[in-house]
């Protein structure tokens, strides 16, 4: 219960009309307008003072650069600036609610950040022997240890560099098995039209073809017909569990059971193993494989797009044809790393390496750091809170919002909506887009696929009863106004660093990379 | 618990607006035999900030760190100073806690700032477009080896002896799935990189030639031959960098013909991190732009007409075309790419130059001192800031000995190639600005005194 209970709310003045007043600077006060580095700095400065090279003969092969690199340098103060002033135009967790459903923004803890830099970590080379990092391996194989407890499966692949790597991983898993047992024709993969679109573009980068599992109305795996696919052409499925419209698929352990006696595995996609952490182990459920997305779980920042990192739990029956390299822990405390030089015959049916080195090791300081952090008990509080929070938005919402689903039941970390009952000509574009002027991020638009105008939205397990019931308020006023045609929102936002952008006429005249003006008009 | 704000007295209103009387109640749909009643046994309960720094403490403590030894080690990561300022921008919660900008309005920051990461790869690439980045080099290697493909509808590649062999284990990898044939080889223990070979093997079915530049073994060879050949076949030439100051020195791939440049950002602003998150790079020319994997920003205008930045060209991508895609990569590396591009920043045209003479210069000094040494052999006539030599003996255990006493020599290319006898002496040794004279001192001695 907070001290003040009546709060704080910002009251407006009487508007002098001065508000559109233009300024010489087209700043307005704290929002800056920023250059670009090449329209402010220049190929003489630099920001960094680097000692005068002793003289040599050059061995350079003759290939000397004989041309400008035309890279522009700032001094220090004025990088600091610029990236500062970049930076302000983000919206971001440290600022706010960021309920993007599938994406699970929560807080990114500090601690993690600062170990992560410890030079015991930050500052090893990959390559080193491995007697002078037993401590960095240490890491993977404690972090490994965790995640496979947690999963309730057998064996794991720490090398994926992110989500979508992780599917990769667990389908060449599939890919390698099925070519052991000399299934070779099994070449389809059956995968939800719910699903993220990674999976799909996995399976068929792996050279399985795709094909569609239908759903029920309530939103969830059409198990019969699903059984009635499956044949000696079926590789496996993939499913997201819980999946992209917020819902347990209650049937999982029927589904796997159907696929393994029909000869095909299990690919479990773990965007959404936030809900259930701590509270349901996949390996309970007959999954045969499931990546993790340390950037969304187990809280390691996002950075605008990534890095992410995405282990691989595996089963006993897909842990053989995992990728090199992998760690192992001996009885003495001392930890090897299984590679090409140390594998010889003790894993003979690995699929090969996947990446060059041994996977995001700055984001497995930051997970382990957070699962420390939270222990066995506050993981589970994790799930626990995080579908609390998702239940609570459904249902403060659900009147004013068309809610497909919520007749069925509860929904796990997410809640959707559609877009039906707006006003003719309103869509969740608007909403969104509304929501920005309020200080929010918006929900996940239009995905999944299978709800009209979708709206996603993941709270996640850190934010407050304060903020979701401001992001309530909020998201009901913004409905309300799209239900009764307010044509402010078809222009919003209003109040962002920028107005809507022309997004088709980025796509029909491409402008990729920065030239000299003379340069670009030459081109036109 | 410090990282969860809900307290018990609200999650009683909450379960009561929901309509729950417990929260096993919002579990219903999990099936009563996978529900877990407490929390999970021998794993052990949460723990304060100051417990868990002291936890992760030990095991950085477990660990001989670059900065405390006189180190020498490159194959596809290097040690180069890193400036505070990177650190301290990448920090700024703005960048490092926002998502993939799919709300360009709220998200200029991070698309500006990609712009110019991509403008300036192009640069260093002598090329016409670059991406928003992909995971690392060896996967980047990998996506345009596939790139390759389908703009030339064949799929043999030839790889050079001179490519990291984990991004040609990585290739060799894929390509037992996805149907393309590699043609690999192992380098030789010789002065020149395999160029005129590559140039003889070039036919009609060859969709691509991949060299990297400089190579495995600090090697440069002049790729606009390679180039020519590849192009009178209408192959294309991919180069891969792993290390980019060098362009600092030496000509850009692009601008000696290569379709396509792609490489290991890492050594620009990443940090060593024991091999990982480093940031991939992709360029091409503008014709291929449409086959190109990963996130691409663009510039536009919003409903007032101020210049802006949007993510673009996404039909190529997973989340519209899903099996159709030219890549399922989703995530990539932005925040690494943002150290990279403010290290460029602060280096600028001028510091990036300067930077890569003296790595040149200092690698020069310990060529020659090393060659003069009984038992060592420098095997390169030309090289940036990373050469071969070869040993009177077997360089891994040379190199473990040394790491006992406190020196990190270089790669042995027996960590590389385990099963190649003719490589076994070979020991790659990269050295950057941060060497010292006393490291050098200390190289020297250590070599000395193991081949003694």
């Amino acid at each position: 219960m907070s001290i003040n209970q009546g709060g704080w709310r910002p009251t407006m003045g009487e508007s002098d009309g001065n508000g559109d007043m233009p300024t010489y600077t087209g700043n307005r006060a704290l929002m800056l307008e920023e250059p670009l580095i090449f329209e402010r700095g220049s190929v003489n400065v630099t920001g960094v003072d680097i000692e005068e090279a002793p003289k040599v003969r050059s061995r350079l092969g003759g290939l000397d650069r004989n041309r400008d690199i035309g890279l522009p340098g700032l001094s220090e103060p004025e990088t600091v600036r610029h990236y500062t002033r970049l930076s302000r135009q983000n919206y971001a967790i440290d600022l706010g609610l960021f309920p993007l459903g599938s994406c699970t923004m929560k807080h990114n803890p500090r601690l993690n950040e600062r170990v992560a830099r410890m030079p015991g970590f930050a500052d090893v080379h990959p390559l080193q022997p491995v007697d002078t990092v037993q401590g960095a391996l240490g890491v993977i194989n404690e972090l490994a240890v965790w995640l496979i407890k947690l999963t309730g499966m057998y064996g794991i692949a720490m090398s994926p560099k992110a989500g979508a790597h992780g599917e990769l991983c667990g389908v060449l898993c599939i890919k390698a098995a099925l070519e052991k047992r000399g299934e070779t024709d099994r070449k389809v993969l059956l995968v939800p039209e719910s699903a993220h679109g990674t999976n799909p573009a996995t399976a068929a980068f792996a050279g399985f073809r795709v094909e569609n599992i239908p759903a029920t109305p309530e939103g969830r795996v059409d198990l019969a017909a699903l059984r009635g696919r499956l044949g000696p052409d079926v590789a496996g499925v993939m499913i997201t569990n819980p999946n992209t419209c917020g819902l347990f698929e209650r049937d999982m352990k029927a589904i796997s059971d159907a696929v393994h006696d029909a000869g095909g595995y299990v690919y479990c996609d773990g965007a959404n193993f936030n809900a259930i952490v701590g509270r349901v182990r996949p390996g309970d459920l007959g999954i045969d494989a499931m990546h993790i997305n340390l950037h969304k779980t187990f809280s390691t920042p996002h950075g605008g797009g990534g890095p992410g990192s995405g282990p691989v739990v595996l089963s006993e029956a897909l842990a053989p044809y995992g990728p090199l390299p992998f760690t192992e822990r001996h009885a003495d405390g001392y930890i090897t790393l299984v590679e090409e030089e140390t594998v010889g015959d003790r894993h003979p049916d690995s699929f090969g390496r996947m990446t060059a080195f041994h996977g995001q090791m700055g984001m497995f300081t930051r997970a382990l750091t957070y699962i420390l952090s939270h222990g066995a008990d506050g993981l589970r509080q994790v799930a626990e809170d995080s579908v609390l929070n998702a239940n609570y938005i459904l249902r403060s919402l659900e009147d004013v919002l068309d809610a497909p689903f919520a007749e069925t039941g509860p929904c796990m970390h997410e809640a959707i909506f559609s877009d039906a009952g707006l006003a003719e000509g309103f869509s969740t574009i608007d909403i969104a887009k509304a929501l920005i002027d309020e200080g929010f991020h918006p929900m996940t638009m239009y995905f999944p696929l299978v709800v009209h105008g979708a709206m996603l939205i993941e709270p996640t397990e850190t934010e407050s009863k304060g903020t979701l019931d401001q992001f309530i308020g909020a998201l009901r006023s913004v409905a309300q106004r799209a239900k009764a045609g307010d044509q402010a929102l078809k222009s919003a936002p209003h109040f962002a660093p920028r107005r809507r952008l022309d997004e088709t006429l980025a796509a029909r005249k491409p402008v990729l990379a920065w030239k000299e003006p003379s340069q670009a008009e030459a081109a036109e | 618990m410090r990282y969860l704000p809900l307290t018990d007295a609200d999650r009683g209103e909450m379960l009561a607006r929901v309509g729950a009387k417990s929260v096993d109640d919002l579990f219903v749909d999990v099936p009563e035999a996978a529900r877990l009643d407490g929390p999970i046994h021998d794993l052990p309960l949460h723990a304060s900030e100051m417990a868990v720094e002291r936890h992760m403490a030990k095991l950085s403590r477990q660990n001989l760190s670059a900065g405390d030894a006189p180190f020498f080690l490159g194959c596809g990561a290097y040690r180069h100073h890193v400036p505070a300022s990177v650190d301290h921008i990448i920090q700024r919660g703005e960048f490092l806690t926002a998502y993939t900008p799919y709300q360009p309005e709220i998200a200029q920051g991070t698309l500006q700032m990609t712009y110019e990461f991509q403008s300036q790869v192009a640069r260093l690439f002598g090329c016409d477009v670059a991406n928003g980045s992909m995971y690392d080099g060896s996967t980047a290697c990998w996506e345009a080896i596939t790139m390759a493909r389908r703009v030339t509808r064949r799929a043999r590649a030839i790889l050079s002896s001179g490519l990291h062999p984990h991004y040609v284990s990585v290739a060799r990898t894929m390509a037992k799935f996805t149907g393309d044939i590699l043609e690999t080889g192992m380098p030789t223990l010789e002065a020149a990189p395999d160029t005129d070979s590559l140039i003889d093997r070039i036919d009609d079915e060859t969709s691509c030639v991949v060299v990297q530049y400089p190579d495995i073994l600090g090697r440069i060879g002049d790729l606009s031959a390679l180039a020519d050949a590849c192009h009178a076949k209408k192959a294309l030439l991919i180069a891969v960098v792993t290390e980019p100051v060098a362009l600092g020195a030496i000509k850009a791939p692009g601008d000696m013909g290569a379709d396509i440049v792609v490489g290991e950002g890492q050594s620009l602003g990443v940090g060593l991190q024991f091999g990982g998150p480093y940031v991939g790079l992709f360029a091409c020319s503008e014709k291929l732009v449409r086959q190109m994997p990963g996130r691409l920003t663009g510039e536009t205008v919003d409903a007032e007409g101020k210049r802006g930045f949007v993510l673009t060209l996404s039909t190529r991508e997973q989340h519209i075309r899903r099996e159709k895609a030219t890549s399922n990569i989703c995530t990539s590396s932005v925040l690494c790419a943002l150290a990279m591009s403010v290290h460029m920043t602060l280096l600028g045209e001028k510091g990036l130059r300067d930077l890569a003479a003296l790595n040149h210069a200092k690698a020069c000094r310990l060529a020659d001192r090393l060659d003069a040494l009984p038992g060592v052999e420098v095997i390169n006539d030309s090289f940036f800031n990373e050469f071969t030599v070869k040993l009177s003996k077997e360089a891994r255990p040379v190199v473990r000995a040394m790491a006992e006493k406190g020196v990190l020599a270089g790669v042995s290319l027996g960590r590389l190639w385990p099963d190649a006898e003719a490589l076994a002496n070979g020991l790659v040794i990269a050295v950057t600005e941060t060497v010292t004279d006393e490291d050098v001192e200390a190289l020297v001695s250590g070599l000395e005194e193991a081949l003694a």
